[in-house]
């Protein structure tokens, strides 16, 4: 802790002579390799998205960088550079939810819904540090805002169905501006049945039903400074999981937050943004509707989290640089009890997540320093300090029969260095970039206590003793553009040391009724990840656009074994055409052979698949209403299909018929 | 351990420091039957002999605190020598049971300590009765009740033949409060010498294997097999348990050769032990 203080102080004492200066007239914006999904834009959800009322995943699946781990129809894990939650940030407006599910069964991309939010910004590897550790990268989830304006009151009414699992999508989203105070709000509800793979094949247990309420206001009580609140209330009730053995009969997060943001009329500081925000997440999974169950159990899980940061955003001569110094409290708890078929024996219970408490104190700096109006450096570099302790003496105890002479709690440093160098001429663009970074064990890798996985049907065991994993990472991209036609290619590589894997003991008796055994977390040396995506834009005519897009990933260890979730070669393809107010998309997205599995993970082969999806729209202008109406085929030829992605090979969709409609006034 | 003895000299440091600017300090008097509930009380025409225990006393491994009060004038008595007897009626014969001696426990010299093994419980015609013989300042007393011995909920004692033809009794003494964690874990071995003598097995192995027959006879991990100690010559090992619930703790006997004696070794065709005890928590 001292050395982290003095490490602070090192810090503003750096940073104190550069505020001291004068503010230059440089106004070149420094280039970023943020890439950004728009889904919103105040009360309307993008109409360029061929599904509008699509969920928050599938907009992120449209970079080339993020994949989703499907265990059902709903929440779906996102894989950010083949990298899963451990091993990526995931934020909302930059604040820090955990799930409170020990089987990953709900990411927090699940708490917010496509109404919700403007935008997703990703950031690759170490590009991501802003708002907590990671390896992969981040994904930072913006929240929809109208501003100040004075348009006064502003309303949409969402409505959508799909035919496969007879979805029904309804949600409003009222909005009041005036030019001091604004009020934003939303509502969006689901309900979904079972859905039909190709050829009609039902998948039991993938029906949801969730209902998404949000509120934003914002109030500006001078004109450089501004008060906004926001809270999401998001519950969902009887969510089939077909890929696992248990479903989930509630998870229901709060999520709310405070900001103070001020624009000083100083010569260096640009904005000063700083928010308080807390959310509490309960998780319930529920085996009661399974027709066959060796011992029912009963797995909930709650996730509470408090956190600051506080931000600086200025610009000093060629510099644009940020401060951030931020702060997170976390408390996830998890127990299971087990109920013996003979009803006179004792309950069995444990606890899965032993109330594990985490404090997280960070510091983030980043330069932009703009070199001329077409090239600039990016520097950034963090430190945190990752304090975990176990406040439960039953889980404790329990940890302690695995780890006789462990404590209770265990700090970590963790650090974050990046340099990128970044050129953008009329027709290349190109960046190089080297990063550094580190992160600490979650709560299962480091506490859990016999965690089932049914993707390699292991119990897990948490190791508190397990070293920081650290990344060195290269990356590079290179990309041409005329008016007509544009190409990119982006590629990371990283080279991961102390990879966090879960490896058999075979002394060890699984708990789980069918595990094949026990596997407690330990590291590898290390881990390599390459990931490259190749993306083209033409412009064939001026109203027919073709797009195409090409990734590759590759995941090997120390012992050439591969390693889990890698994506064998996928693509997609489309055209699209657009006339008034008419648009219309015919694509194709598929994979290669997932030749490069580990059966080490529960991996085997899995088949290639093309699939072709089509949608059009149409968008009416009456008076002031504007009538938004998309309806499409996915999936058409209906093919029987799963990716490498799919947990368990759970099937994907079938055909599916789907409308969405906007009427906003 | 060390963390332990690392406390009691710091409370000793700050007793010392804070206790020497007080000269008129007093011991402070421990209630020597804490968490002891007395379940009898054996009279005869000069004394009344109390008898404690931590939890009820049943089939099994109990230890037993006791205290003579003279009736006369209604004081405890210090210094006496104990020896006590336990015998079980049956239909056609009368046996004793494993016991240790009786020892002074505590500051005050009037409380006395021991154990038995009742290694049978009482039924409809047949029951046990403790005979206790005591000498104060060399005046020989005795007093005899017949006690309640009722069956244990869960199995607590094991008596059985090993493959070397002698007779023995396993009995769980601790943890009397089994938790999630590595319990140390403590088991009294004896052999029958005779109907009424009992003597203390010295330096076998018992093995243990803790399994949850209603998980799919799930199993915990770390278990330290037991060994005897020198001081109270029982035998101590640690037993882990990874929940709540129904455990079989199954039992393999070793002797100092390391041949089992009795008990199986756990397998997928071998769910259980011939001995093992049990517990519910």
């Amino acid at each position: 802790m001292k050395k982290l203080l003095i490490l602070i102080f090192f810090f503003f004492h750096i940073a104190i002579p550069l505020l001291a200066q004068e503010k230059a007239v440089d106004t070149l914006a420094p280039k970023t390799l943020t890439e950004v999904i728009v889904i919103g834009k105040k009360t309307q959800l993008s109409q360029k998205q061929a599904k509008p009322l699509t969920t928050v995943d599938d907009y992120l699946q449209q970079s080339g960088k993020v994949d989703m781990v499907k265990r059902g129809g709903y929440a779906w894990e996102p894989l950010l550079n083949s990298m899963a939650t451990e091993r990526t940030l995931v934020t909302i407006d930059g604040m820090r939810v955990f799930g409170a599910c020990t089987d990953k069964m709900d990411p927090i991309t699940s708490y917010v819904e496509v109404s919700n939010l403007s935008e997703a910004t990703i950031e690759s590897g170490q590009q991501g540090s802003c708002h907590g550790a990671t390896i992969g990268g981040a994904i930072d989830l913006k929240r929809n805002r109208s501003g100040f304006s004075d348009s006064g009151w502003e309303a949409t009414l969402n409505s959508g169905y799909e035919t496969n699992s007879n979805q029904k999508i309804l949600g409003t989203a009222i909005n009041y501006t005036a030019s001091k105070f604004y009020i934003d709000t939303d509502f969006m509800f689901r309900d979904a049945g079972n859905y039909d793979a190709g050829n009609h094949e039902e998948v039991l247990f993938s029906q949801f039903r969730k209902f998404n309420i949000s509120g934003t206001s914002g109030f500006s009580f001078k004109e450089n400074k501004l008060i906004e609140a926001s809270v999401i209330y998001d519950k969902a009730t009887d969510v089939g999981y077909p890929a696992l053995p248990m479903d989930v009969s509630l998870a229901e997060a709060l999520i709310t937050s405070l900001k103070y943001e001020y624009a000083p009329k100083l010569p260096l500081l640009e904005k000063w943004e700083t928010k308080i925000y807390y959310n509490t997440v309960t998780h319930k999974m529920d085996d009661t509707k399974r027709p066959f169950v060796p011992v029912h159990m009963d797995m909930p899980g709650w996730s509470d989290t408090y956190g600051f940061y506080s931000k600086v955003n200025g610009v000093y001569n060629a510099h644009h640089f940020t401060a951030d110094l931020n702060s997170f409290y976390n408390r996830s708890i998890a127990s299971m009890t087990m109920y013996p078929s003979d009803p006179s024996e004792n309950l069995m219970f444990m606890y899965t997540w032993p109330d594990v408490r985490t404090l997280y104190n960070a510091l983030f700096l980043e330069d932009n320093y703009v070199l001329n109006c077409h090239s600039s450096f990016k520097f950034t570099a963090s430190i945190a300090n990752h304090f975990n302790k176990v406040s439960n003496e039953l889980g404790l105890e329990s940890l302690q029969i695995f780890y006789p002479d462990m404590k209770d709690s265990k700090n970590r440093i963790l650090k974050s260095f990046s340099a990128a160098y970044l050129v953008d001429k009329s027709y290349f663009s190109y960046s190089l970039g080297l990063a550094y970074g580190d992160r600490a064990p979650s709560v299962s890798e480091g506490y859990g206590f016999y965690l089932f996985n049914s993707f390699d049907r292991y119990d897990y065991i948490g190791n508190p003793e397990l070293k920081n994993e650290s990344s060195l990472e290269g990356n590079a991209s290179i990309g041409f553009a005329t008016e007509k036609f544009s190409a990119k290619l982006m590629s990371s590589y990283f080279h991961i040391s102390n990879y966090i894997v879960g490896k058999p003991d075979d002394s060890l008796i699984p708990m789980t009724i069918g595990a094949s055994g026990v596997k407690i977390y330990t590291a590898l040396d290390y881990a390599t990840i390459f990931n490259t995506d190749f993306s083209l834009e033409y412009q064939l005519m001026s109203n027919l656009k073709w797009t195409g897009k090409l990734v590759y990933s590759y995941g090997k260890d120390n012992h050439q074994d591969n390693l889990p979730f890698i994506s064998p070669l996928r693509y997609a393809s489309s055209v699209q055409y657009h006339i008034n107010k008419f648009t219309s998309e015919i694509g194709v997205q598929g994979n290669a052979v997932q030749s490069q599995y580990n059966p080490f993970y529960g991996e085997d082969r899995t088949p290639s698949y093309a699939i072709l999806n089509a949608s059009a729209g149409y968008s009416f202008v009456l008076d002031k209403s504007k009538l938004g109406l998309k309806a499409g085929v996915e999936n058409i030829l209906d093919t029987y299909y799963s990716t490498f992605s799919d947990w368990n090979n759970i099937p994907r969709k079938g055909r599916n018929f789907f409308m969405n409609l906007s009427f906003g006034f | 351990m060390k963390f332990q003895i690392k406390n009691i000299i710091a409370i000793i440091c700050i007793a010392l420091t804070f206790g020497s600017c007080s000269s008129d300090d007093t011991a402070p008097t421990v209630n020597e039957l804490e968490g002891l509930t007395k379940f009898k009380e054996i009279t005869n025409t000069n004394h009344t002999i109390e008898l404690y225990s931590h939890q009820p006393v049943q089939q099994g491994y109990n230890e037993i605190s006791l205290k003579i009060k003279d009736n006369a004038s209604g004081k405890y008595i210090q210094n006496a020598a104990i020896s006590w007897l336990p015998l079980m009626h049956m239909k056609m014969i009368t046996h004793s049971c494993p016991k240790s001696a009786i020892e002074t426990a505590g500051t005050s010299g009037t409380v006395y300590k021991g154990t038995i093994v009742f290694q049978m419980a009482q039924n409809a015609t047949e029951y046990w009765d403790l005979k206790i013989d005591y000498s104060i300042n060399g005046t020989a007393y005795t007093a005899t009740s017949i006690i309640d011995v009722p069956a244990s909920a869960k199995q607590r004692v094991t008596s059985f033949t090993g493959t070397d033809n002698v007779k023995y009794i396993l009995a769980y003494a601790e943890p009397h409060h089994p938790k999630v964690a590595l319990n140390e874990m403590t088991v009294g071995l004896y052999k029958m010498e005779s109907m009424m003598d009992f003597s203390v097995v010295d330096n076998f192995k018992i093995k243990i294997d803790p399994r949850m027959p209603s998980m799919g006879n799930h199993g915990s991990p770390n278990n330290v097999d037991l060994t005897q100690a020198a001081a109270d010559k029982l035998y101590h090992g640690k037993m882990s348990l990874t929940m709540t619930g129904y455990w079989k703790i199954n039992l393999q006997l070793l002797n100092a050769n390391n041949e089992v004696l009795k008990g199986e070794a756990i397998t997928e065709s071998v769910p259980a032990s011939s001995i093992y005890f049990e517990l519910e928590f």
